[in-house]
């Protein structure tokens, strides 16, 4: 019979114990695990990102239910344990369930101080603790525009940037006359303090709540000075206190926190105790590494390691607001005996600070470069001395002993038990063991074996660089494309960004995302347009500029400077009338040709581009629309003769053919979408090489995706089978929006699907009634912006005049 | 010859408009931050209207195929080789002038701009 192990806490300390149990032996203990949360094992300090909008909840999310399943562990989410009866040996659940243990594990946590003044109750008062919070102050910010965060500490300041980035008008209320006084010396508390306001925080020190005013909602705060700060949203962020309310009532031995020994045993020696609820030889922590270190000791003596000790932590920490760069580790008070190696720079805005004891390391901060912490924090941990390395330490690793200033010698220069991931006390030598040992070759593999950089992700490009040397010529690096040459960022990140900061304009993506040119590139700039206009339909102000010709002018360039003018013919039909005005306006404007494309239209070649105006209005006249033809956009929908004519068809492909026209055209699209219509199997309209074809087939509609007929011709993948003509309406519109929102500018759909795959469109689009409706739903409503005939705005409405006419005709 | 051609506001930021004369079309260029710039409208690649190109920086590139030309210079900028031909431009106040290039003079003809084809 195995023992009854009982976990209380389906936190990050819990679970890193549980996991390392099982890493060590995964037969010894019958494991349940009780979560006051509602959901699974997650990654608390992301959710900052989570915040902000970088990330979202299935980001950061450690444990799967699937691994809890795997594992045989049984976890009961949001039944948190209120009884422990430690005679009897049992734990009782919210809802009333009674395990036996033989070991107890407690790891709780720990709560959100509330500073005790009138108020703290009113709707509208959260803390940052959990998710349901982060949710809270989503929900404010969609709500309303003021938010007041008390406390300028790590966890108050990345809850006032991400509520900015949700845009917010934020302030923040901070007691001392530094923030993060506890990580950072006075002058990094400076520079971070102008950081923050340069992003338009409004940030107040000394400043001491008086009381939260409101009488159900909260609506301001007072300060004792008597200043009222209104809000909408008040976020307590001063500080955390061990979550000791079960300890207490089971009576074991608490000070701070619960007391436990060097094997994280509590007073009771069946019980033990790991993370933030704790408190040992005197110190609690709230941070990350050494919660995962007490896990490691208190696993190795559970399954019956001799002498394992818990020593206690040296903590560093790093703010994780993106652009700021923050590094703090050790004892930076100074004092008699300790000198200060400086550096600063501040056109760059950086400053680092060491702090040196009998030439060893006592503390460092590091400020707008941190990129040496991990290294400062190595030599302070190893009590290092630094006398020969003292007169160039502050420049760095690569100026230490002369190495060169490359990032692979600084790392290839550290010794096999210096530290990569701090989060998770991973070493330089863990990472080459498991990569030689499980022929790992990428970071994400690197990830599952060891943990480095699964964290806060801060250590990834070391983790990286390990790959590199212990791979040599093999490894390839995996990173990400940049957009342009005007940025690091990807694509796909551009466009989280966009939507998370929910930015606006051009010019404000090259501002806040840092572009390295004034005003981008012909390649970003039609990019970040279309980006813009898919995620704010109906707001964003199309940038003309920043579009290619053929967009701009709603024709097509050709070699010698003339324009193409393919006039819309829905689902492939025309009329006596319509050919008739094609063939005035063409005699009229004297349009030298005249071809039948291959999408079943006409293009009228040669046309002068001060005359595209005039040859709208003709073709507008008799009724006839742009047909995109110039256009990352809808093009043509092509149809076989069907069931109308045809003596094998068995839909009416023309009329579907022409409904799914009308239903798409005029939207923008990644790249261009063509689309086509069979009647029947023997797939007249080639509609298995379109980005998304429908072939008719008795029973309904069969749908097929992702096919180009263009330089690599591609089959389409069978997506699903549908019977009436308003389904295939909405899967069309649901596809078609999936790939608006996730296709990369210029990226067409057919190695769009084979990146994301076929199953991730079919989870959307087939699978899932509920996402596809709200695709369709905004398909359509974005539409409601996007169909109006460009042509017509220019030739009656006399838009973009300029577009059309010389500056001056000089004789 | 200096001529007036228009004011800055006729032309978009970020944009160009073309001048038409007897020594061929002339592009008129305005950067994001106001400064004019003009090329005689033809990219020393295949003749492409440069015109008809997305501006960025102090550069344009060109629609035919995405030649990037230094709207100072009217070198090509990058891999490849060439130089489109200057005009020269004065800004006062909001007015824009052009040095007219006297046809007679020059070293090439008007012909010569336009002898990329008209596709029939």
């Amino acid at each position: 019979m195995k023992e009854k192990l009982v976990v209380i806490g389906n936190g990050m300390a819990g679970m890193r114990t549980v996991e390392e149990i099982l890493k060590h032996d995964a037969e010894r203990f019958d494991i349940t695990v009780f979560g006051a949360e509602p959901r699974e094992n997650y990654n608390r300090i992301m959710l900052s990102p989570v915040l902000s909008g970088e990330k979202s909840y299935e980001d950061i999310i450690i444990n799967t239910r699937e691994w809890y399943i795997e594992n045989d562990i049984t976890l009961f989410a949001g039944d948190p344990v209120t009884v422990i009866d430690r005679d009897a040996k049992t734990v009782t659940s919210a809802r009333g369930e009674t395990f036996a243990y033989d070991k107890l594990l407690l790891a709780t946590g720990s709560d959100p101080f509330i500073i005790p003044v009138p108020g703290t109750d009113l709707e509208g008062v959260v803390t940052f603790r959990d998710l349901d919070d982060v949710n809270r102050m989503l929900d404010a910010a969609k709500k309303g525009r003021n938010a007041v965060v008390i406390g300028g500490g790590l966890l108050g300041l990345e809850a006032a940037v991400g509520l900015k980035a949700n845009g917010m008008d934020v302030t923040v209320v901070h007691l001392m006359d530094t923030l993060m006084e506890r990580q950072l010396d006075e002058a990094a508390g400076y520079l971070l303090a102008s950081e923050l306001k340069n992003r338009g925080l409004d940030v107040r020190t000394k400043a001491n709540t008086k009381a939260i005013l409101g009488s159900e909602k909260v609506t301001g705060l007072e300060l004792d000075d008597g200043t009222v700060i209104d809000a909408d949203l008040v976020v307590m962020a001063v500080g955390i206190k061990p979550n000791v309310t079960l300890a207490r009532q089971a009576e074991l031995d608490i000070a701070r926190g619960v007391l436990v020994d060097d094997q994280m045993q509590t007073s009771d020696s069946d019980i033990f105790a790991v993370g933030e609820c704790v408190e040992h030889r005197g110190a609690t922590y709230g941070l990350v590494a050494p919660l995962y270190e007490m896990g490691k000791v208190l696993a190795e003596h559970l399954v019956g390691g001799n002498g394992v000790a818990y020593q206690g932590s040296v903590t560093s920490t790093k703010l994780k607001v993106t652009g700021v760069d923050v590094f703090s580790a050790g004892d930076f008070s100074g004092g008699e005996g300790a000198d200060d190696i400086v550096f600063r720079d501040a056109s760059r805005g950086v400053y680092k600070r060491i702090v040196v004891r009998d030439n060893k390391i006592e503390g460092a901060v590091l400020y707008g470069d941190a990129k040496d912490g991990a290294w400062y924090f190595q030599l302070m941990k190893d009590d290092t001395d630094i006398s020969e390395l003292r007169d160039t330490i502050v420049f760095g690793q690569a100026y230490a002993g002369g190495v060169q200033a490359d990032p692979s010698a600084a790392v290839a220069a550290l010794a096999d038990d210096a530290e990569i991931c701090g989060c998770n006390g991973i070493s330089k030598g863990d990472i080459v063991t498991a990569i030689t040992e499980n022929g790992l070759s990428t970071l994400e593999e690197v990830k599952a074996h060891t943990k480095a950089s699964a964290s806060c992700g801060g250590c990834s490009g070391l983790v990286e660089q390990v790959l590199a040397l212990t791979l040599g010529d093999e490894y390839e690096v995996q990173t990400v494309k940049p957009m342009c040459g005007c940025t690091s960022h990807s694509h796909d990140d551009v466009r989280r960004l966009i939507v998370a900061k929910d930015m606006k304009s051009i010019p404000e993506v090259l501002q806040e995302l840092e572009w390295s040119t004034p005003d981008g590139c012909p390649s970003c700039r039609p990019a970040l347009n279309y980006y813009l206009l898919c995620a704010h339909p109906g707001e964003y102000v199309d940038d003309s500029q920043s579009r290619f010709i053929n967009e701009r002018a709603h024709a097509n360039i050709q070699k010698d400077g003339t324009f193409s003018v393919v006039p819309r013919m829905w689902g492939g039909m025309t009329s006596a009338d319509e050919l008739r005005a094609i063939a005035d306006v063409v005699d009229k404007y004297d349009i030298p040709a005249v071809k039948v494309t291959g999408g079943q239209r006409l293009d009228l070649f040669g046309v002068e581009k001060k005359d595209l105006p005039g040859v709208w209005a003709d073709l507008n006249a008799a009724g006839m629309v742009s047909g995109h033809a110039y256009g990352k956009s809808l093009r043509t929908v092509k149809t076989c003769a069907g069931s109308q004519w045809c003596r094998f068809g068995t839909q009416d492909a023309i009329e579907m053919g022409i409904a799914l026209e009308q239903m798409a055209w005029g939207s923008w699209t990644p790249h261009k979408f063509k689309m086509a219509v069979s009647g029947c199997p023997r797939n007249c309209a080639e509609a298995t090489i379109k980005d998304f074809g429908v072939v008719a087939v008795d029973s309904g509609y069969e749908l097929h995706v992702g096919g180009n007929g263009g330089i690599e011709v591609r089959v389409t993948d069978y997506l699903c089978t549908v019977e009436t003509e308003e389904e295939v309406l909405e899967y069309c519109g649901a596809y078609m929006q999936l790939y608006r929102e996730e296709g990369r500018y210029l990226e067409r759909t057919a190695p769009w699907v084979e990146r994301v795959g076929l199953d991730h469109i079919k989870a959307h689009v087939v699978e899932d009634a509920e996402k596809r409706a709200g695709l369709y739903k905004r398909f359509i409503a974005s539409q409601e912006a996007l169909q109006e005939d460009p042509w017509a705005e220019r030739a009656r409405g006399g838009k973009d005049k300029h577009e059309f006419t010389p500056l001056k005709v000089v004789a | 010859m200096w001529m007036e051609i228009g004011t800055i506001n006729d032309i978009p930021k970020l944009g160009a408009r073309v001048v038409e004369s007897a020594a061929g079309d002339i592009a008129v260029f305005r950067t994001a931050d106001d400064e004019i710039f003009a090329l005689y409208d033809r990219c020393p690649h295949k003749g492409g209207a440069l015109s008809q190109g997305i501006v960025h920086g102090k550069a344009v590139a060109c629609p035919l195929h995405n030649w990037n030309i230094d709207l100072n210079t009217g070198d090509v900028l990058g891999p490849d080789n060439g130089c489109a031909r200057t005009v020269a431009v004065s800004l006062n106040g909001d007015v824009i002038r052009l040095q007219m290039p006297d046809v007679k003079t020059q070293d090439f003809k008007a012909q010569d701009l336009k002898a990329t084809g008209t596709n029939g």
